[in-house]
């Protein structure tokens, strides 16, 4: 992966294919430059055992190829900057879903770059437009939030997945981007 | 800024077409969007279908949706073209500029780019 945008949109697929309702997104920086990636969902979870292997390359549930490279490349791409992967899942009827957490050094010459972070969100929203998407990005400089829960409530029927509603999202994300 | 009230606007705008437009779709573009899609470069064509279908006023017309890994990673990114009637179109290796190309041709004109198929790859 070139850049950690997608590597957010491919795990935030993992979720969508686990039936979330509601995906959490949230990368934080702090003031020493470690960035906290989260990415939280109330789907179906995993059984431990699927969840010891979940960062085996070569294990996977899903049955067009033998391999599940997502979660591998996020721990790459994680611990080569001195950081972390971490899964929690659980299939509790009351309390279902799975949290992956990645730590990053942002220093660090191996850190890639956060990248289009908007085209990522606006892929993730357009493709599954009833999925509740919450993204924060905050830094001790800026805070850019969306939550499609309050865009629900003003575009009615009209759907999260129309061009011009996407092409919204967009300009309102670079726009908090901008602002600051 | 940009507001929540522009996005009422829209929603105003848009009430009357979304009535006109459901079910109305006969060709599906469908872009492969797994680990292997991704790391192709799939976001960008993903997105230059989507731009170039609303920007040729296609959108009556055409659906744009992702699909997971269909095994055949290493022609990734991969576009699969379904229209009422006829044989699926497997375009590979697809970037935006060749996602151009296929919705003037193909999406547009009715010709399909063979040089962009599956057949002209393997």
């Amino acid at each position: 992966m070139k850049e950690l945008s997608l590597n957010v949109l491919d795990i935030a697929k993992n979720s969508t294919a686990a039936k979330a309702t509601e995906i959490n997104i949230s990368l934080v920086t702090d003031a020493q430059g470690i960035l906290t990636l989260t990415i939280a969902d109330n789907g179906c979870g995993m059984d431990s055992e699927t969840l010891k292997r979940v960062s085996d390359p070569f294990y996977t549930t899903r049955k067009t190829r033998k391999v599940g490279m997502g979660l591998p490349l996020l721990r790459l791409a994680a611990e080569q900057t001195g950081g972390a992967l971490t899964v929690r899942s659980s299939k509790d009827e009351k309390d279902h879903g799975t949290v992956v957490t990645a730590t990053f050094d942002t220093r660090h010459i191996d850190f890639s770059p956060v990248g289009d972070i908007v085209s990522s969100i606006c892929v993730l929203i357009s493709g599954n437009p009833d999925i509740d998407f919450v993204f924060l990005d905050e830094t001790p400089e800026r805070r850019v939030t969306l939550d499609t829960k309050e865009l629900r409530a003003v575009l009615g029927d009209v759907s999260l997945a129309e061009y011009e509603v996407i092409e919204w999202i967009r300009k309102y994300l670079h726009s908090q981007y901008e602002k600051n | 800024m940009i507001s929540l009230e522009e996005l009422a606007a829209i929603r105003e705008k848009m009430k009357d077409k979304v009535v006109i437009r459901e079910g109305s779709a006969s060709t599906r573009v469908v872009v492969g969007m797994a680990t292997c899609g991704i790391a192709a470069g799939a976001r960008p064509v993903l997105n230059a279908f989507v731009d170039g279908v609303a920007k040729e006023g296609l959108s009556d017309k055409v659906t744009v949706s992702q699909t997971g890994c269909v095994g055949l990673c290493q022609y990734e990114p991969i576009v699969e073209v379904y229209e009422g009637g006829k044989e699926k179109i497997t375009y590979v290796k697809v970037d935006a500029e060749k996602a151009e190309k296929i919705i003037k041709d193909h999406l547009i004109g009715g010709k399909v780019v063979t040089e962009y198929t599956i057949g002209a790859k393997a």
